[in-house]
C-alpha cells in the first residue's frame, strides 16, 4: 500500500512569554490508505498538537519549527491558509473531543450537515442536497435521519452530536480523518458504539483514521497500529498486536499497568510515579527517565534512539540496547480468563 | 457499629419541568441505603439520573416526592433541615466532576482548602487556617509549595486533589463525589482512585461514587447500583454484580467494557440494550441475599 500521509522529524513549537515550549518534538510517522492509527499519551504530551498541526489549525503563537508534511506525496509544509483551505474537508477532517462546541446550537443538524455538503459541492440541487444529508446521517447511525435532521444539537444526546458531528466531517469525503478524543466526552455503552462506528466508517469509505486518544483501553478495539507519544515524542510504535503482547517501552508498560482491567483483584491500581515533564524546557536524556524504575544511567545522559524490533515496530528506549541488561516485561501476552 | 445505616433514600422523585405541559421525570422512585463507612458506586450512562440523586442528597435539588434520611434525619424536610443545618453541612460533602469549574479561579489553593472551615466558625485544630490547609494538602498528596499557587495553574489531577482535600478538612461523614475522575487521563485516574482508597480506610467515611466507568467501580466501591432513565435497576455486591448480572441494561453496561487485547477485543460483539421504556410498575426485588433486581410488578416473579 502507498503511504498517504508522511510526516518527518516534525516539530512544533509554542512561543510563549516564558519561552519556547516544544510541544512536538522530531516525530516521524506514515499512514496508508485505509488504516487506523491510535496515538496514545497522557494530557499535555502533544498529541492533539500533533493533528492540528498537521491541519495547519495552530494558534498564531506556534510554529513548525522543522521537518516536512507530505500527502500523496506532494509537500504541504510550506502551504499558506488559501492551499489548506482546499484541502481541508476534503483531504482530510477533524472530529473533536466536546461535540457540544463543535456543533452551532442555533441551527438544525441537518441544515450543518447540509451546510458542510455545500461548501465541497456548491452546485449541488436542493433535492440532491436533502438526499445527501439524509444518506450521511444513515452512514453514522442516525436513525429516522428525515425526521432528526429538523432537531437541534440540544435535543440530541452525547453520543447523537458526537455522531452528527462525524457526519459533517465525512461530508466532503476526506481520505484522512483525525477523531482527537472522540470518545472522551461520552459514557462507556455510548464509547462502543462510536469505537464501532468509526470502524464501520473506515471498512466502508477506506477513510485512514487518526485517533488520538489517552487510554490504552479503547484502543485494541479500533486500531491497526499505535503511536505511544510522551513528552512530545513517539516512543514507542508497532501494530496493536505488537503493543498489547511485545510492549517494549517502560512507558508503554507503565500504561497499560494502570488500566483497573489489568489491575483486577489486586489492592491498589498500579500508577506511574511523578509527573509528565513541562516541554518548556524538556530534561537531557531520556525524557521519561525520572518516572522510569527500568532506568539506566545513560539514559539521563543521551536521548535513546529508535530500535528496531521487527519491520513495524520501533521503541526508543536503551533497554532494546544489546549492552543493556536484560528486563522481563510486566505486563504483555494479553489478558488471561 | 458496622451496620448502622448512614444514608436512607426512600422513594426518591424528582421531576423536572420542561415546559407549561411537559416534564422529565429525571428520577423515579429510587431507594436505597448507606450503612456507615461503605463505598456505594452509582452506575447508569448520561441522562440517568445518577447526579441528580447526589443532588437531592446534598439538598441542592428539592424532590418532588420521596424522603432522605440522613443520621434518621429527613433532610427533605425544611423545619428539620433548620434545626440540624449546621451538622448537615458539616458532616456531608461533595466533589465534583469538573474541578475547573468548582474551584475559584481567584482564590489561592490555601484559601480554597480552608474556606469551609471559616465559614462554619470551626477554630482550626492544628493552629492556623494555613497549618490546617497545610495538612490536608499533605493527607492528599499535594507538594506544599502549591498553597499560593492558583487553581489555573495546576493540573487536572491536581485540582482534583485540592477539592478532595477541601471536602476533607471538614471531617466528613458522607462524601458524595459525582463522577470525580471522569475528566481526568487513565494514568491520573488510577491515583485519584487509589486516593480514594486509602484516605476511606484512614477516614472511615460513608462514599457515595457516581461514576460510567465500571472498572475503576469495580476496583473501588463494596457494593453497587445501576440506574437507568431515572429508575435504580439492580443493587448488588460489587462480586456479585460483576459475576451474576442480572438486568438487560446491566449486562449491556459490562459488555461495554474495553478490554485491552487486541484479539479478544475485536472478536467480541457488544450487548446491546434497547429495553425502550421501562415497565412503570416495577419493583425492586431480592433475588440473592443483598441483590435487588427491577421486575415487572412486584416480588410475584
Amino acid at each position: 500500500m502507498s503511504e498517504l500521509l508522511e510526516v518527518k522529524n516534525l516539530s512544533v513549537s509554542f512561543f510563549t512569554p516564558e519561552g519556547e515550549v516544544q510541544a512536538v518534538r522530531d516525530v516521524s510517522f506514515s499512514l496508508r490508505a485505509g488504516e487506523v492509527l491510535a496515538v496514545v499519551g497522557e494530557s499535555g504530551c502533544g498529541k492533539s498538537v500533533l493533528c492540528k498541526s498537521i491541519m495547519k489549525l495552530l494558534p498564531p503563537a506556534a510554529r513548525i519549527k522543522s521537518g516536512s508534511i507530505a500527502v500523496n506525496g506532494a509537500d504541504i509544509t510550506a502551504y499558506r491558509e488559501r492551499d489548506m483551505r482546499k484541502l481541508r474537508g476534503r483531504l482530510f477532517s477533524m472530529v473533536f473531543q466536546d461535540p457540544m462546541t463543535s456543533l452551532d446550537p442555533t441551527m438544525t443538524i441537518g441544515a450543518q450537515i447540509a451546510e458542510a455538503v455545500r461548501v465541497h459541492r456548491p452546485e449541488i440541487s436542493k433535492p440532491e442536497l436533502h438526499t445527501c444529508v439524509v444518506e450521511l446521517m444513515a452512514l453514522v447511525g442516525i436513525e429516522r435521519p428525515e425526521e432528526r435532521m429538523k432537531l437541534y444539537p440540544h435535543n440530541f444526546s452525547g453520543g447523537m452530536r458526537q455522531r452528527s458531528v462525524m457526519a459533517a466531517a465525512l461530508a466532503g469525503s476526506p481520505s484522512i480523518l483525525f477523531a482527537d478524543e472522540p470518545t472522551t466526552a461520552l459514557d462507556v455503552t455510548i464509547q462502543a458504539q462510536i469505537l464501532d462506528l468509526l470502524r464501520d466508517i473506515q471498512q466502508k469509505l477506506g477513510t485512514a483514521t487518526v485517533f488520538v486518544t489517552h487510554d490504552l483501553g479503547v484502543v485494541a478495539r479500533v486500531a491497526d497500529r499505535v503511536a505511544v507519544m510522551y513528552a512530545g515524542k513517539i516512543v514507542e510504535t508497532g501494530t496493536a498486536e505488537e503493543i498489547f503482547y511485545d510492549p517494549r517501552h517502560p512507558y508503554t508498560w507503565g500504561l497499560l499497568r494502570a488500566l483497573p482491567a489489568l489491575s483486577r483483584g489486586r489492592e491498589t491500581l498500579y500508577t506511574i510515579p511523578g509527573m509528565p515533564p513541562t516541554l518548556l524546557d524538556p530534561p537531557r536524556g531520556d525524557a521519561f527517565a525520572c518516572r522510569n524504575e527500568y532506568a539506566l544511567a545513560i539514559d539521563y545522559e543521551e536521548e535513546p534512539p529508535m530500535f528496531r524490533v521487527t519491520d513495524t515496530h520501533y521503541a526508543a528506549t536503551w533497554l532494546l540496547d544489546e549492552r543493556a541488561p536484560k528486563i522481563t516485561p510486566p505486563v504483555g501476552g494479553g489478558t488471561d480468563a | 457499629m458496622p451496620d448502622e445505616i448512614l444514608l436512607d433514600v426512600q422513594r426518591l422523585t424528582h421531576v423536572f419541568p420542561l415546559t407549561k405541559k411537559t416534564a422529565v421525570k429525571a428520577v423515579d422512585d429510587v431507594s436505597f441505603q448507606l450503612r456507615r463507612g461503605e463505598i456505594f458506586g452509582l452506575v447508569g450512562e448520561s441522562g440517568s439520573g445518577k447526579s441528580t440523586v447526589a443532588r437531592c442528597v446534598m439538598n441542592i435539588c428539592k424532590p418532588r416526592s420521596g424522603h432522605i434520611f440522613y443520621q434518621g434525619i429527613d433532610t427533605c424536610d425544611p423545619a428539620a433541615f433548620r434545626a440540624n443545618r449546621r451538622m448537615l453541612q458539616r458532616t456531608r460533602q461533595l466533589i465534583f466532576q469538573d474541578s475547573g469549574s468548582s474551584l475559584n479561579q481567584r482564590m489561592k489553593v490555601c484559601d480554597i482548602i480552608a474556606e469551609p472551615m471559616k465559614l462554619q466558625r470551626i477554630t482550626p485544630p492544628r493552629g492556623s487556617y494555613r497549618a490546617e490547609a497545610m495538612f490536608q494538602m499533605h493527607y492528599v498528596g499535594l507538594d506544599a509549595g502549591y498553597l499560593d499557587k492558583y487553581p489555573t495553574s495546576l493540573s487536572g489531577g491536581q485540582r482534583q486533589r485540592v477539592a478532595i482535600a477541601r471536602a476533607l478538612a471538614m471531617e466528613p461523614a458522607l462524601l458524595v463525589a459525582d463522577e470525580p475522575v471522569s475528566s481526568l487521563d487513565v494514568s491520573i485516574q488510577a491515583q485519584i482512585v487509589n486516593l480514594f482508597k486509602h484516605l476511606q480506610k484512614e477516614h472511615g467515611f460513608t462514599f457515595l461514587f457516581i461514576a460510567h466507568d465500571l472498572a475503576m467501580v469495580e476496583f473501588l466501591c463494596d457494593r453497587v447500583g445501576v440506574m437507568y432513565r431515572g429508575r435504580l435497576v439492580e443493587a448488588a455486591p460489587t462480586v456479585e454484580l460483576f459475576a451474576n448480572p442480572l438486568h438487560g441494561y446491566t449486562q449491556a453496561l459490562l459488555s461495554a467494557i474495553p478490554i485491552p487485547d487486541p484479539r479478544r477485543e475485536r472478536a467480541r460483539r457488544l450487548a446491546g440494550f434497547h429495553g425502550g421504556e421501562l415497565p412503570a410498575g416495577g419493583e425492586l426485588t431480592e433475588v440473592r441475599p443483598g441483590h435487588y433486581v427491577l421486575r415487572e410488578g412486584g416480588s410475584a416473579r
